[in-house]
C-alpha cells in the first residue's frame, strides 16, 4: 500500500469516527453542518470531473444538482418513497438533460461553452420558478424521507451522515480508478490539446460527452441527497451563483486533484459557518482566502498536501 | 496498381480566396512522396483536408480502396492516415513516454476503459517503448516536455504519428526549426519510414526533399503543377518558374 491510500484511509476512518466525537464534545448540532458538506463535497467533486479534469470550465452546474433535488422532491412530495425509484429517476433525468445539454453545448469552447452552459442553466432555473404545483417559486417542501433497505432512516442525522459519506467514498473511489485509467489519460490528453487528441484517432466529442454527463448525473445525487437532507428545495438550487459557489470550491480544493472538490467544500462552508457567526460581512473575509489561495497556492488547498505520487 | 491515397478533384475556398483548387493527387504505398510549393500555395492547409481537421467543399479522397471523403479526423486515423503538425503539438502534462503510450493507445481504441489502470499495460507501454527507440528518445522517456530540446521535441511531434503502425503520415515541416544535426538525423528516420508506411513530406529544405523524395509534387495556387520522379521536376519548366527559379549556371 502506497502512504497516498493510508492517508485516504485515515481519512475515512476519521469520518466515520466523526459522530462519535461531536456527541463526546456536545456538538451534534455541527453533525448537520458536516452532512450537509458531504453532500456539497459530492456536487463539488463532480465539477471537478468536469472543469479540473476535463477542462470544461461550466457556469451552469448547478442544474443538474437542482433537477436532481426537484427529481426526488417531487417523487416524495408524490408519496414514492422507494430508493431504488428515486435513484433510477433521479440518474435517468439528469443523464438524459446532461446528454441533451452537453450535446449542444461541447460544440462550443471556451467563453462561449461558459455562456451556453449559463443559458442552458437559467432556462431549467425559470422553468423551476413556473412550476406552480411544486412550490413555483417558493420552493418545495418534503416531510417524508425516501426509505432505504435495511431501515435506514434518513430523518436521523447519523444515518443522513453515513449515506451520504459512503456516497462520497464510492464517488471519491470512482474518480481516482477513472484519472489512472484509459480513459482518464484520454481525458487528460484531450484538456491538453484537443485538436491532437483527435488527430490521433481519439473521438474527443464522445469523450467530453460522456464526462458531461457522468458529470451531470454525480450532481444529480447530490441533489436527491440534498433534497433529503433539507426536506426543502427551491429554484435557487439551479441558479447561477449556485453554480458560481461550486466553481468557487473546486478552486479553493484544487481543479484537478482527487480531493480538490472535498476540500474546497468543507473549507468554504466551515468559514461560512465560523465567520457568519461573528460578522455578517463574511463573504468579504471568504473573498480574501480565496485570493490568498490563488495567488499562493495554485493547486488548491489539496494541492498543498498532495505530493505527486508515482 | 491503385494507389493507396487517391485525392481527386478537391476543392476548400474560404470566402472569395481560393486555397485548394481541383487539386488531384496519389501516393503509393511505401514511397516519400513529397510536396513542395512557395508560401501560401495551400500546403498546411492540404494537410489539414487530408487528415480531416477540415472539411473540403467538394471532390473524393479515398485511402487504401475506401471512400473516405465523409470520415473525420479520429476515424481517418484509425484507419492509418495519420498527421504531425508544423508548430509543435504535445501533450504538456503528460511524460515523454506517456505521451507515447497515448498515441499507441488512441490508435488501439478502447479509450473508454475507466477502471483498470492504464499504467499496467504491460504491451502498451512496449509498443510505445520501441517507437521512443526508433526516433531516438529512449533515455529521455521520463522526461517531462519542458525539458526537451527543441530538435528532440520535434522528433517526438513526429514520432507520435508512428506509434499505432500508420499507413501513411503527412508530415508537416518535419524539419522546421532544426540545425543540421538534427535535419540530418529527422531524414535518416524519415527515410527509415519507407519500410513501414507512406510518407507525404511538406518541406521547404529543397536539398533534403531531393534527397530523401520518391516522387515530388508541385503544389501552386492550391494546384499541383506537376508532380513526378525529383529528376525530372527539377528541370520541369514551369516548376523552375512559378518556384524553383532558374538555375545558377543559366543565368
Amino acid at each position: 500500500m502506497t502512504i497516498n491510500r493510508w492517508l485516504h484511509l485515515a481519512v475515512l476512518a476519521a469520518a466515520i469516527a466523526l459522530p462519535w466525537a461531536l456527541r463526546a464534545f456536545g456538538a451534534e448540532f455541527y453533525l448537520s453542518v458536516a452532512s450537509k458538506i458531504l453532500v456539497f463535497a459530492i456536487a463539488a467533486t463532480s465539477l471537478n470531473l468536469l472543469l479540473g479534469y476535463g477542462g470544461m470550465v461550466s457556469l451552469g452546474h448547478a442544474a443538474f444538482v437542482g433537477l436532481g433535488a426537484y427529481a426526488s422532491g417531487v417523487l416524495l412530495s408524490e408519496g414514492v418513497t422507494s430508493s431504488g425509484v428515486h435513484g433510477l429517476v433521479t440518474v435517468a433525468i439528469t443523464g438524459i438533460a446532461a446528454l441533451a445539454i452537453g450535446a449542444i453545448s461541447l460544440r462550443t469552447r471556451g467563453v462561449y461553452f461558459i455562456m451556453i452552459t449559463l443559458a442552458f442553466a437559467q432556462m431549467l432555473f425559470y422553468l423551476a420558478n413556473s412550476i406552480k404545483g411544486y412550490g413555483g417559486d417558493e420552493g418545495l417542501t418534503v416531510r417524508t424521507r425516501m426509505l432505504l433497505p435495511f431501515g435506514i432512516d434518513l430523518r436521523q442525522p447519523d444515518s443522513f451522515y453515513f449515506v451520504a459519506l459512503a456516497v462520497l467514498a464510492a464517488v471519491l473511489l470512482l474518480l481516482s480508478r477513472f484519472a489512472a485509467s484509459r480513459f482518464g489519460r484520454a481525458v487528460q490528453a484531450l484538456r491538453d490539446d484537443e485538436l491532437r487528441a483527435e488527430a490521433l484517432g481519439l473521438p474527443t466529442f464522445a469523450c467530453k460527452l460522456v464526462v458531461f454527463v457522468a458529470a451531470g448525473v454525480l450532481a444529480g445525487i447530490a441533489g436527491a441527497l440534498s433534497v433529503n437532507l433539507q426536506g426543502y428545495v427551491s429554484p435557487n438550487a439551479l441558479h447561477w451563483t449556485q453554480s458560481g459557489t461550486l466553481l468557487v470550491m473546486v478552486i479553493l480544493g484544487g481543479a484537478g486533484t482527487l480531493w480538490g472538490g472535498v476540500a474546497g467544500a468543507a473549507a468554504l462552508l466551515l468559514l461560512q459557518e465560523l465567520l457568519a457567526a461573528r460578522t455578517e460581512h463574511w463573504e468579504f473575509w471568504t473573498g480574501w482566502v480565496l485570493l490568498a489561495v490563488v495567488l499562493f497556492a495554485r493547486r488548491g488547498l489539496a494541492g498543498l498536501f498532495a505530493r505527486r505520487s508515482t | 496498381m491503385s494507389a493507396l491515397l487517391d485525392v481527386r478533384g478537391l476543392n476548400k475556398r474560404f470566402g472569395g480566396l481560393v486555397v485548394t483548387d481541383q487539386l488531384s493527387l496519389q501516393v503509393q504505398a511505401g514511397e516519400v512522396h513529397a510536396l513542395i510549393g512557395p508560401n501560401g500555395a495551400g500546403k498546411t492547409t492540404l494537410v489539414a483536408q487530408l487528415a480531416g481537421q477540415l472539411a473540403s467543399d467538394s471532390g473524393t479522397v479515398h485511402f487504401d480502396g475506401h471512400d473516405i471523403t465523409k470520415l473525420v479526423a479520429h476515424q481517418r486515423a484509425r484507419r492509418g492516415l495519420l498527421r504531425s503538425f508544423q508548430i509543435t503539438r504535445l501533450f504538456k502534462s503528460l511524460s515523454v513516454r506517456e505521451n507515447m503510450a497515448f498515441a499507441v493507445q488512441a490508435s488501439q481504441g478502447r479509450s473508454f476503459a475507466a477502471w483498470a489502470p492504464v499504467r499496467r499495460d504491460t504491451p502498451l507501454f512496449e509498443q510505445a517503448q520501441a517507437v521512443l527507440e526508433r526516433i531516438g528518445l529512449a533515455a529521455k522517456a521520463d522526461a517531462s516536455i519542458e525539458q526537451l530540446s527543441h530538435g528532440e521535441r520535434r522528433a517526438l511531434e513526429v514520432g507520435l504519428t508512428l506509434a499505432g503502425r500508420p499507413r501513411l503520415v503527412l508530415l508537416d515541416e518535419p524539419m522546421a526549426g532544426m540545425g543540421a544535426q538534427e535535419s540530418d538525423a529527422m531524414a535518416a528516420l524519415i527515410a527509415s519510414l519507407r519500410r513501414d508506411c507512406a510518407v507525404l513530406l511538406i518541406e521547404h529544405d529543397v536539398d533534403a526533399v531531393f534527397r530523401l523524395a520518391d516522387t515530388v509534387s508541385v503544389l501552386v495556387n492550391g494546384a499541383i503543377i506537376a508532380s513526378g520522379r525529383p529528376d525530372a521536376v527539377r528541370g520541369d519548366p514551369a516548376v523552375i518558374a512559378a518556384y524553383l527559379g532558374e538555375p545558377e549556371d543559366a543565368a
